[in-house]
């Protein structure tokens, strides 16, 4: 194993073995002891086999799981970042339909194979975001009468 | 034979309406490499709140049943499978597509997949209602023991790590404890307001499966999909009838592997179509055509891939064990209408139980005229670049999770757990047994409490929950199926050191 997914599998384990540990605190310290039961029983597997896995990770052992390559990282940030921005932010500031909107557009705009030059490639990325807004509009806004934050076009 | 009596439901107009669209839907979004069929029912369950239970389970078993058909598609004419369950597929389908025989390999990747499907859908008609009435006898440890059954099975063999397999469903279980207490209305585990009222299932449902596959896409970047769709020439129908037909031993192999290994919680299509491939390519006497474009390695991997759909949902439907990720899908479908599966599914509610599973068999049908139909269609979706498909999802996703409760807190939910998921599965954590983990966790928990007060009253902790032939069966069958795995793991380790060990050894010699 190199060492680049080594450290990511050191990482992500150890990542796994807090969240057990903290469960398995809060469980076996939190009153009333009754509800805590069953959380006590999982939080104890839980912490074992996350310990396991993070020992094993420290050790160079893990077998399964190939991390992140530095490409796939570069990838997937820009994308992460619209989409995280769209979900925690815009979503309810900007409004569903208005924030979707521009996520779509951006989202295709860093992700389409098609040349960025070419005027007709973003005639075609706004009519594709135009069709997937009114779409979705019908299906939520009409078929479900699902009401969102700023409601319709917001 | 209760089931006919139910029979003219499937055809009412707004039923037989929803079951075309979910077919024809299905097919389409199953030729589209990289989602799923779980995925696909996930993104469908909002869709279904508006609707009467069976309404809705009909939509989502017609989805169900023709996204594992519709991935044929993409397998046969692009050579990427439409989903695990249609790897098999690719080998033989690909092949005969190239050789200018597409139409004909789709015409029998329809007819096997409807066959396998049908012989599917009538184990499950007849056998459901027998093992409900059996599940009956059940008591709150051995639905305890069936519970934890049905997240170590999944995590130990849907997975690629034992460890991480448990280590996934115990987070899954973890994640099913937040909220409020049952029972004595203690808060656990909040840290955010948008958990306060607990982990909403269909909106985890939504975000485990489909943001996964939407950073999936991103991290593919502006790679196009590389894929050369393959001319499809006419073939007539009649002959395909035939072939089929006249391809018996390849059709009864995939039917019964599929069956079989569909009614084994956790064991999911993939596996299914490469086992029936396997078997069928030994048991042939032309088993050197296999891989060249020979007839019956389509008919045995599509008939074993659709046979598996309907035994898989049994243990859903009887014991309120969701056997596969989309059984648990398909579990929040049902749970979102105030129906809970098992003998009270079919006391209480035999209109919506019958319904929908006679829809699957009519489903079946309807999936292998259209399929026909709109393969050529499907295959054109199946070339729709990442980046639409990314946002499409994307959207759908946190529309779809917002209008569970009209709630941000959901969308929050479904984006942090998708987030975490796919990093998870990057270091070999599987969505799978942690989905299981937090649809059982509360049947799990629930059925704890009430043993634990049983036990408290009449005897100790220890003898209620560990002692009785069912428990010990059941404890039996948890030890087994993590005994197997651990064994199966080793084995591929000690197989692949071997073979690293000769690769450098040829190296340095």
């Amino acid at each position: 194993m190199t060492d680049l997914p080594r450290v990511q599998h050191v990482i992500a384990s150890g990542l796994v073995a807090a969240v057990g540990v903290s469960v398995a605190y809060i469980s076996y310290t939190r009153e009333p002891a009754a509800a805590f039961l069953f959380p006590r029983i999982i939080s104890t597997v839980f912490v074992v086999l996350a310990l396991w896995t993070f020992g094993k990770a420290l050790l160079g052992q893990t077998k399964i799981g190939n991390g992140l390559d530095l490409e796939a990282m570069i990838n997937i940030a820009p994308g992460l970042a619209v989409s995280l921005i769209f979900v925690f932010w815009a979503a309810q500031t900007l409004g569903f339909y208005t924030a979707s909107t521009i996520a779509s557009f951006v989202l295709l705009s860093l992700y389409d194979p098609a040349p960025h030059r070419e005027l007709k490639t973003w005639i075609k990325r706004i009519l594709i975001t135009a069709g997937f807004l009114v779409v979705m509009y019908g299906l939520f806004a009409r078929l479900l009468s699902v009401f969102t934050p700023r409601e319709i076009f917001f | 034979m209760e089931f006919l009596a139910y029979f003219g439901e499937v055809f009412t107009p707004i039923n037989f309406g929803l079951l075309l669209i979910g077919t024809i839907g299905g097919l389409l979004l199953g030729a589209t490499p990289g989602l799923s069929p779980t995925m696909a029912v996930a993104l469908l369950i909002p869709f279904t709140f508006k609707l009467e239970p069976a309404q809705g389970l009909i939509l989502l078993g017609a989805a169900y049943t023709s996204t594992v058909a519709g991935g044929a598609v993409s397998a046969i004419l692009l050579k990427i499978p439409g989903a695990p369950a249609n790897i098999a597929t690719t080998l033989d389908g690909h092949t005969m597509a190239k050789k200018g025989q597409g139409a004909r390999a789709l015409q029998l990747s329809f007819l096997a997949s409807a066959v396998g499907g049908v012989f599917g859908v009538l184990l499950l008609i007849f056998l459901t209602p027998v093992l409900a009435q059996w599940a009956l006898a059940f008591g709150p440890s051995h639905l305890f023991w069936l519970a934890i059954l049905g997240v170590t099975v999944i995590g130990t063999l849907d997975s690629s790590s034992v460890v991480k397999g448990l280590l996934s469903g115990c987070i899954g279980l973890w994640l099913a404890t937040i909220g409020f207490d049952d029972i004595m209305g203690a808060q656990r585990f909040i840290f955010h307001d948008a958990v306060s009222g607990g982990i909403n299932v269909i909106a985890a449902l939504i975000g485990l499966f489909a943001i996964p596959q939407v950073i999936g896409m991103f991290a593919n970047g502006r790679r196009p999909l590389g894929a050369e769709i393959l001319t499809v020439e006419s073939h007539p129908i009649s002959k395909a009838f035939g072939e089929v037909f006249s391809r018996l031993r390849a059709l009864s192999i995939g039917t019964a592997t599929g069956s079989i290994i569909g009614l084994i919680p956790g064991v999911g299509g993939q596996i299914a179509g490469l086992v029936a491939y396997d078997q069928s390519k030994k048991m042939s006497p032309e088993r050197d055509k296999f891989g060249t474009g020979h007839s019956e390695g389509v008919i045995a991997a599509e008939s074993a891939n659709n046979a598996m759909v309907g035994p898989s949902l049994v243990p859903l439907l009887t014991l309120s064990i969701p056997g596969s990720p989309t059984a648990a899908v398909l579990l929040g479908g049902l749970l979102i209408h105030g129906i809970f599966p098992g003998s009270d599914l079919f006391d209480n509610h035999p209109d919506v139980a019958w319904t929908f599973i006679n829809s699957m068999l009519i489903g079946q049908v309807l999936m292998c005229i259209f399929g026909l139909y709109v393969a050529g269609l499907a295959a054109r979706v199946a070339q729709v670049p990442n980046a639409v498909m990314a946002a499409v999802v994307l959207g759908l996703a946190v529309f779809g999770s917002y209008s569970v409760q009209h709630s941000m807190g959901d969308v929050y939910v479904m984006a942090a757990l998708g987030t975490g998921m796919y990093f998870l599965e990057r270091f070999g954590f599987s969505a799978a047994p942690l989905v299981l983990g937090l649809i059982l966790g509360p049947i799990a928990e629930a059925n704890f409490v009430q043993g634990s007060m049983i036990a408290n009253a009449t005897s100790s902790i220890g003898s209620y929950f560990f002692t009785g032939p069912l428990n010990l069966a059941l404890i039996a069958t948890v030890v087994a199926s993590i005994g197997y795995s651990v064994w199966l793991e080793l084995r591929h380790r000690r197989h692949t050191a071997k073979e690293e060990a000769v690769a450098k050894n040829e190296a340095t010699s």
